[in-house]
C-alpha cells in the first residue's frame, strides 16, 4: 500500500528554497485529510544539519541523501536518488516545486518509475468537499452545480489542479492507476506555513547507491546571474511597468515609487524583451508568478500570459491612458491617465504624507 | 474554377502576413516622415525572396507565380504602401523585361542577382515631357563603334536611389516614331560615368519609397547590354507595364484593406453618443459596401495574374484591375479618414499615410485615363 | 550531425477562450501556430547545421492539420519531416506522448534530439525529459545558448539564479528556451520547395514494432484530466477617468493609507 505525501525539497547552493517549506505545509493539510505522514526528501551534499529546520516547519520525518555527486544540481544524479527512493519507500504522493530544477527532475523520474506527474499545480486537494468548495466559489463550474454535486465525495486520490492554455483554461488531474502520485507544485502559490522550533521528528540518512560516475554531464562553468537576484515574489508590494513606461529610464519614478512603499519594481514580458529590465524581473506565464498585497499596474495593457501571473495579488492598482484593457477590467482600482504626470505626483504626495506623520 | 488558395498560396500569405506585421508595420511612420527606406528592412526583404517570388528556380527565383506575387504585394502594401511599389517595380518592371526579352547570357549575369536578393532593379521610361504620351520621349542613344551612347533623363524612377540595374529606354532611330525607334537598355547605375541620380522626389505619398530624376550624359554601354531587339523597346516597355499593373492592382487593393481594417479596428474601441462608432448602422453599411469593393478588386487582380501565369493574353484584364482597385483604393482611405474622425486626420494613426499613398495607385504605370484606353482598346469598339 | 527536431502545433492561446456554458475551449477560428520554444530548436538546429554541416529533421505528433507546420518547418530550411498521427495516439498524455516520439526518433536514428521547453497549451514542460528517459540518453533543459563541438555540445543551462556552462557526449537530449534565438521566417522560395517535398506520415502500423499499445493513447496515459474549467472573473472593480492628475493622485493616496501600505 503506497502511503504518505514526500516532498522533495529543493535546495540551491545549501539554501533550502522557500518553495520546499510552502510544499511541506501543504503536505501537512494534505496527510491531515489522508491521515498519512509528510516527509521531506533532501538532496545535496553537507546537507544533513538543514534537516532540522524541515521538521520545523512540518515534516514528520526527514530522509538525507548526501552525497558529493549532488552538490551541484545535474539531472541523472537527482533523478537516481530519488528513483531509489521511491523504490525504497513507496510513497503515496511525491511533490516537487516547479522551478527549473523541479521541472527538469521531476519528468525524467515519472518516466522511470512509470507514473503519471502533473506539473505547475496551484491547487492540490485530497478531500472532495473542499474541492467541491473551490468549485462553486472560484471557478466557472459555479455556472454548472449539477456537475459539482454529482462528484464522488469517497474518491481520496490526488486531485491536481493546473493552468493550461496559458492560464486561460483550469483543468484537474488525477493519476489512478499508477503510484506514486506525482507533481510540480508552482512556488509562491500555497501557504507558507508557520515554523515550530519545538517541533521534533525522525532524521535517517540514506545511501541510494551514488557514485561520481552518475553524472553524465560536465559542469565547465557556473555562470551567476550578472544582476542581483531580486525575488520578486517576496515583495509584498510590486510597481510594475509595462509598454507605457516607454524605456529604461522610464522605470526610475517606479523605482522611487516602490522605494517609498518598501516594495520592488517588477515588469511584463516587453520591458525584458527590449532589454529594458532584468528578465528577473518579469511577472507573467514565462516570468514569475506574484501575489503582493498591492501589484500597480504602470502602462500594462494586460494580456493574457501577463494577468495570468499576477491576478491572484490581492489588491491590483491599475495605471493607464487605456480605459477598456484587460488591466483595468481587473483591476480593483482602475485610474485612467498618463502615468508619466501621476506618478511624480504620488511620490511627492506620499513624501510628504510620511513627513506628516512623523512624531 | 476555386477561388480559394491552395495550401502553398495560403502559407505564402501566411508568411507575408506575418512579416509584414512584425518587420514592416513598426517602421512604416518613420520611413514616411523621414522620406527613406530602411536599409537593414531591405535586406531582410531580399534575404526571404521577396523581390524574386514569380521567377524560376533556374535563375535563383521563389519559383512561385505572380498570384503568390499579388498576395505579397497585398500583405505589403496593408501596413506599407511604400514597400509595396518597392517590390513591383522590382518584380514586374524590371526583372519581367529581362526574364521575357533577355538572352540566356544576359538572364544569368544580369536577372539572376536581381530575383536571388543580390541587387535590386528599376525601370526608366517615364521622362520630364513624356509621360501618358510615352511616345513623346527623348532619351537617345547613338551607335558609336561597339558602344551606345545615351542622353537625356527620365523622371520618376523608382528605386533608382539604392537600385543597381535600371532598364532604360532610349530613342536609338528618331526618323520613325518611337514604337519603332526605342531600344530597352541595361544600365548600371552605380559606377557608371555619367549616371546621375537626383534626391528623392518629395511627393504627396509613397514617400518613403526611392523616386528619383535619373540624367544620362553620354553614358556609354557596352552591345551586351541592348535587352531584345534594337528598336523592338517598345514592346518590350508596354509588356513590362501589363505585368507592372496586376502588381500595383494588388498594392491598391492592400492600401484599402489595411485602411479599412484600422478604422474598423479604432470603431469598435472608440464610443460616441453612449455606442461604439461601430454599432451604428450608417457605419456598418458603410464598411459592408467598401469590403464589397475591395474584394470585387481583389478577385479582379487575382484574375488577371492568374491569366498571366497560364500564359493568356491578360494586358486588359490587368488594366480593368488597376482601374478598380485604385479607385476603390481612394475611396477607402478617404472613407477610413472619415470613420475614424478627427483622430483619423493626426499621424499617430496610420489611415491618413494610406488616404496619401492611396492616390497615386490611379496615376502611375498608366493612368486611369491610360486603362480606360488600354480596356476600350481591347473591346472593338471602332 | 543528424539533428532531429520535435515540434508541437498549438493554438495562439493569446485568442484561446473557454465558453463558460460549457466548460470547454473555444477552438474554431483560433490560430494555430508552431510552439515558440520548439520553434527556437529548430532555428538553432538550423544554425548548428550551417556550422557543422548535417542534417535536420522535424518531427510532430498531431492530427493531419499538423502538416502545415511540418511545411513550415521545412519552409525554414529543415531537411525532412513526418507527422505521426493516428487514432490510438490521441488522448495522450506527456508520458504517452514520449513514448510514441521516442519510438519514432528510435526509428529515425539522430544524434541531437532538440525539443522545446515547453508548449504554451499543455505548459507542462515534461515531454522533452519523458523523451530523453526512454531513450537513455543525457538531457539538458533550459537551453539559452547551444553550440557544437565534435562529439559533444556546449549548453548553457539557465537556473532561476545562475547558469551552468556544460558539455554533454552525443548522442543527447537539448530542451529549448525561445530566448535562444529570433527565429528566421519562412522564405518564400523555401515554402514552394516545402510543398515539393513529402512529409512521411507515421501511424500505429509504422512504429507497432516499438510500441506497446497499452502504453500510448487515453488508456494509456498514467494521467486524465478530473475536470476543467475556467476561473471566475474577479468582481468588478472601479475604474476613474477624466480626472485631473492630482484628483487622481488623492484617489490613490485614499487606497494606500486605507490598505495600511502607507
Amino acid at each position: 500500500m503506497s502511503k504518505d505525501i514526500f516532498v522533495i525539497v529543493e535546495q540551491r547552493g545549501g539554501a533550502v528554497q522557500k518553495v520546499s517549506y510552502e510544499l511541506i505545509g501543504e503536505a501537512a493539510k494534505l496527510s491531515a485529510d489522508l491521515g498519512e505522514q509528510v516527509v521531506a526528501v533532501l538532496l545535496g551534499h553537507e546537507i544533513a544539519h538543514k534537516a532540522e529546520t524541515l521538521v520545523q516547519y512540518g515534516a514528520d520525518k526527514v530522509l538525507v541523501v548526501d552525497h558529493p555527486v549532488l552538490a551541484d544540481y545535474t539531472t541523472e544524479p537527482y533523478v537516481k536518488a530519488v528513483e531509489y527512493i521511491i523504490r525504497t519507500y513507496d510513497p503515496n504522493i511525491v511533490l516537487f516545486g516547479a522551478s527549473s530544477i523541479g521541472r527538469d527532475m521531476a519528468p525524467r523520474i515519472a518516466g522511470r518509475v512509470h507514473t503519471g506527474l502533473t506539473a505547475d499545480c496551484t491547487r492540490l486537494d485530497v478531500d472532495v468537499k473542499k474541492y467541491q468548495d473551490y468549485l462553486r466559489t472560484s471557478t466557472s463550474l459555479s455556472l454548472q452545480p449539477e456537475r459539482i454535486d454529482a462528484l464522488d465525495t469517497s474518491d481520496r486520490y490526488l486531485k491536481m489542479t493546473r493552468p493550461a492554455f496559458g492560464g486561460n483554461v483550469m483543468a484537474t488531474i488525477v493519476c489512478r492507476k499508477y503510484t506514486p502520485q506525482m507533481a510540480t507544485v508552482r512556488p509562491g502559490v500555497m501557504e507558507m506555513p508557520q515554523k515550530d522550533e519545538s517541533r521534533r521528528g525522525e532524521i535517517v540518512m540514506v545511501d541510494a547507491g551514488l557514485s561520481m560516475e552518475d553524472q553524465n554531464v560536465t559542469i565547465l562553468q557556473v555562470v551567476p546571474s550578472d544582476k542581483k537576484a531580486v525575488d520578486i515574489t517576496k515583495a509584498k508590494v510590486l510597481v510594475s511597468g509595462g509598454r507605457g513606461v516607454g524605456g529604461a529610464e522610464g522605470y526610475e519614478p517606479l523605482r522611487q515609487l516602490a522605494a517609498l512603499l518598501g516594495g520592488e519594481v517588477s515588469s511584463s514580458r516587453i520591458g525584458v524583451d527590449n532589454g529594458w529590465i532584468e528578465k528577473s524581473r518579469q511577472v507573467g506565464q514565462t516570468g514569475k508568478t506574484v501575489h503582493p498585497d498591492l501589484y500597480i499596474a504602470c502602462g500594462i495593457s494586460g494580456a493574457i500570459q501577463h494577468l495570468a501571473g499576477m491576478e491572484g495579488s490581492e489588491f491590483i492598482l491599475a495605471i493607464n491612458k487605456d480605459a477598456s484593457c484587460p488591466m483595468m477590467k481587473i483591476a480593483d482600482l482602475g485610474i485612467v491617465g498618463d502615468l508619466k504626470v501621476i506618478l511624480p505626483k504620488l511620490i511627492a504626495a506620499i513624501k510628504a504624507y510620511k513627513l506628516s506623520q512623523t512624531v | 474554377m476555386d477561388f480559394k488558395l491552395d495550401k502553398t498560396h495560403l502559407l505564402m500569405q501566411e508568411m507575408f502576413r506575418r512579416f509584414a506585421e512584425t518587420e514592416i508595420k513598426p517602421l512604416a511612420k518613420e520611413m514616411d516622415e523621414k522620406e527613406a527606406y530602411d536599409p537593414a528592412l531591405l535586406a531582410q526583404l531580399q534575404r526571404y525572396g521577396f523581390f524574386g517570388i514569380p521567377y524560376s528556380r533556374q535563375y535563383g527565383g521563389a519559383g512561385s507565380d505572380t498570384l503568390a506575387y499579388t498576395l505579397c504585394m497585398e500583405e505589403v502594401s496593408k501596413v506599407d504602401a511604400s514597400t509595396g511599389i518597392t517590390i513591383s517595380v522590382h518584380t514586374s518592371l524590371c526583372c519581367s523585361c529581362i526574364d521575357r526579352f533577355g538572352t540566356e547570357e544576359q538572364k544569368q549575369r544580369f536577372l539572376r542577382p536581381l530575383i536571388d536578393g543580390s541587387k535590386l532593379g528599376s525601370y526608366g521610361l517615364t521622362e520630364p515631357g513624356a509621360g501618358s504620351d510615352v511616345q513623346g520621349a527623348q532619351t537617345t542613344a547613338v551607335k558609336d563603334g561597339d558602344e551606345w551612347v545615351i542622353n537625356g533623363s527620365k523622371i520618376f524612377t523608382t528605386n533608382s536611389g539604392f537600385a543597381d540595374l535600371c532598364v532604360v529606354f532610349a530613342l536609338t532611330d528618331r526618323t520613325v516614331p518611337a514604337a519603332k525607334g526605342m531600344t530597352a537598355f541595361l544600365v548600371d547605375l552605380k559606377g557608371t560615368p555619367g549616371v546621375t541620380v537626383s534626391e528623392n522626389i518629395e511627393r504627396m505619398g509613397i514617400r518613403a519609397a526611392s523616386n528619383c530624376i535619373v540624367s544620362y550624359d553620354n553614358v556609354r554601354v557596352g552591345a551586351d547590354r541592348v535587352l531584345g531587339q534594337v528598336g523592338k523597346g517598345f514592346r518590350i516597355a508596354m509588356a513590362a507595364l501589363d505585368c507592372g499593373r496586376i502588381g500595383i492592382a494588388a498594392q491598391a487593393v492592400g492600401i484599402a484593406q489595411g485602411a479599412l481594417d484600422e478604422a474598423i479596428k479604432y470603431a469598435k474601441e472608440r464610443k460616441q453618443f453612449g455606442k461604439s462608432i461601430v454599432s451604428f448602422q450608417n457605419s456598418q453599411f458603410k464598411i459592408a459596401e467598401m469590403q464589397t469593393k475591395i474584394d470585387a478588386a481583389r478577385l479582379m487582380t487575382w484574375r488577371a495574374a492568374i491569366a498571366e501565369d497560364n500564359h493568356e493574353a491578360f494586358g486588359p484584364y490587368a488594366a480593368m484591375a488597376k482601374l478598380l482597385a485604385s479607385d476603390v483604393a481612394v475611396e477607402v482611405t478617404r472613407f477610413a479618414v472619415q470613420l475614424m474622425g478627427g483622430y483619423g486626420f493626426c499621424r499617430e494613426y496610420p489611415v491618413e499615410r494610406m488616404y496619401r499613398d492611396a492616390k497615386i495607385t490611379e496615376i502611375y504605370e498608366g493612368t486611369s485615363e491610360v486603362m480606360k484606353m488600354v480596356i476600350s482598346g481591347s473591346m472593338k469598339l471602332k | 550531425m543528424k539533428i532531429v527536431v520535435c515540434i508541437k502545433q498549438v493554438p495562439d492561446t493569446a485568442e484561446v477562450k473557454l465558453d463558460p456554458k460549457t466548460n470547454t475551449l473555444i477552438r474554431e477560428g483560433v490560430p494555430s501556430i508552431i510552439n515558440h520554444d520548439d520553434k527556437a530548436g529548430l532555428e538553432t538546429a538550423l544554425q548548428l547545421r550551417e556550422q557543422v554541416g548535417g542534417t535536420v529533421t522535424v518531427v510532430c505528433m498531431g492530427p493531419p492539420q499538423a502538416d502545415v507546420a511540418l511545411r513550415e518547418a521545412l519552409a525554414m530550411g529543415a531537411d525532412e519531416a513526418y507527422l505521426l498521427s493516428a487514432r490510438e495516439f490521441g488522448g495522450s498524455d506527456t508520458y504517452a506522448t514520449a513514448t510514441i516520439l521516442a519510438a519514432a526518433l528510435r526509428k529515425i536514428g539522430f544524434d541531437l534530439v532538440i525539443t522545446g521547453r515547453q508548449a504554451i497549451d499543455g505548459d507542462t514542460a515534461q515531454v522533452g525529459p519523458q523523451i530523453a528517459e526512454q531513450l537513455h540518453i543525457p538531457q539538458v533543459s533550459y537551453a539559452e545558448a547551444l553550440r557544437a563541438e565534435g562529439d559533444h555540445v556546449i549548453v548553457q543551462r539557465q537556473f532561476e539564479d545562475r547558469s551552468h556552462l556544460l558539455q554533454v557526449q552525443l548522442p543527447c537530449l537539448v530542451t529549448a528556451l525561445s530566448e535562444l534565438n529570433q527565429a528566421r521566417y519562412m522564405s518564400v522560395g523555401g515554402i514552394v520547395d516545402a510543398y515539393a517535398k513529402d512529409v512521411t506520415v507515421w501511424g500505429f502500423e509504422d512504429l507497432k514494432n516499438d510500441l506497446n499499445p497499452a502504453f500510448i493513447g487515453l488508456n494509456g496515459s498514467p494521467t486524465n484530466v478530473f475536470q476543467s474549467f475556467g476561473k471566475q472573473l474577479r468582481a468588478p472593480g472601479v475604474v476613474l477617468s477624466g480626472l485631473s492628475a492630482d484628483e487622481a493622485v488623492d484617489a490613490i493616496m485614499q487606497t494606500l493609507i486605507q490598505r495600511h501600505i502607507i
